[in-house]
């Protein structure tokens, strides 16, 4: 049952692991060392990268109507706005409301 | 040599014969900055900087760079012990890499020791949901909604005994495991695969019992109703290479 390499005889090699396997383990996992490195995943503001599980592209991923990552904060630095802009829309929906109920009472 | 470097991997016992003829990132020859007997596994960065960027923001440029880093990463592991780096870790020249390596000797020490002779098998249990029946036409409003909320109690007990189903799987697997990690679970639309994805973790394994503990989660899988399974690997042990030892959960 033991195989000293299992490379040799992976599953891997008949490709039954896709792009999403390989994305979340060199974009999540991985030795990070902090330090003196001149690039590293850590300080790229990247919306690409942190769709990390996505395997088509991001349009495709839109017009699927798969935008999930927008709304996920760790995966977006954008939810803060997004949330400050919906709260303000539902204040003003609020109040265009109670108007119309003044006007008809 | 005042090139960035690209840094792979950390890791010991390479075989240089093994290095002759791999091809890294754009095709850049692979080779080793050695310090004692610790090893950095790098290739020449790409002089770009902000074109790397760029490429990195694009899917199909990043599946060519997670690719090639895989692939150096992985005919590594075959035959030495590495640490897997996370993608894009690059050093502003081969000194730094040096100065890297003799500052953290130590810890990468311990960390190879704790992989030496080990893989990491990927799990993902997925759970094939039932379709909504389609119902007949509600003969008034109120068997509708009665029927609505059937349909969605429905649905909550297929998500309990999907989590219940997966945990037992995850324990068993875990106690042939020396180490456990858990992956965010892919979404259906994302991945094309059929099913829920209940559980998507990464197993640290000895290197000999790949197939055993394949078997293992097939079988379990296989207990469980409504469930399959699917296993990735071996991997570079990507899931396990914190330098922080003990510190995972």
């Amino acid at each position: 049952m033991t195989n000293p390499n299992p490379w040799l005889t992976s599953p891997r090699q008949a490709s039954n692991s896709n792009l999403a396997d390989v994305l979340e383990r060199v974009l999540d996992k991985g030795l990070v060392i902090a330090g003196d490195i001149k690039i590293c995943l850590l300080d790229i503001e990247l919306l690409t990268i942190k769709l990390r599980l996505l395997v088509a592209s991001v349009d495709k991923a839109k017009a699927m109507g798969i935008d999930w990552w927008e709304y996920d904060p760790s995966l977006s630095s954008r939810p803060q706005r997004q949330l400050l802009e919906e709260n303000r829309q539902l204040r003003e929906q609020i109040s265009a409301a109670e108007r119309t109920k003044e006007v008809s009472s | 040599m005042t090139a960035a470097q690209y840094v792979y991997a950390i890791g010991r016992g390479f075989d240089q014969n093994g290095l002759a003829g791999l091809a890294g990132i754009d095709g850049a020859e692979v080779r080793l900055i050695a310090q004692r007997n610790v090893a950095a596994v790098v290739s020449v960065a790409p002089s770009d900087e902000a074109a790397l960027r760029a490429r990195l923001e694009r899917l199909d440029d990043l599946a060519a760079i997670a690719g090639a880093h895989d692939a150096v990463v992985a005919a590594l592991a075959a035959r030495s012990v590495i640490a897997p780096l996370r993608l894009a870790t690059i050093y502003q020249n081969e000194q730094r890499v040096r100065d890297m390596l003799r500052h953290r000797h130590e810890e990468f020490e311990e960390l190879l020791d704790r992989l030496a002779g080990t893989v990491e098998v990927g799990v993902k249990l997925f759970v094939e949901t039932r379709s909504p029946s389609r119902a007949a036409p509600s003969s008034s409003g109120r068997a509708y909604l009665h029927q609505l909320s059937r349909r969605h109690q429905r649905r909550d007990d297929d998500w309990r005994h999907a989590a219940a189903a997966a945990q037992k799987v995850d324990t068993a697997l875990s106690a042939h495991a020396l180490d456990r990690s858990q992956h965010r679970p892919q979404p259906a639309q994302l991945s094309g695969a059929a099913g829920h994805n209940v559980l998507n973790a990464a197993y640290l394994i000895p290197t000999g019992r790949v197939t055993e503990f394949s078997e293992l989660a097939h079988r379990l899988a296989a207990q469980q109703p409504n469930m399959h399974v699917e296993v990735t690997g071996p991997w570079a042990p990507y899931s396990f290479a914190e330098p922080d030892i003990g510190g995972r959960s």
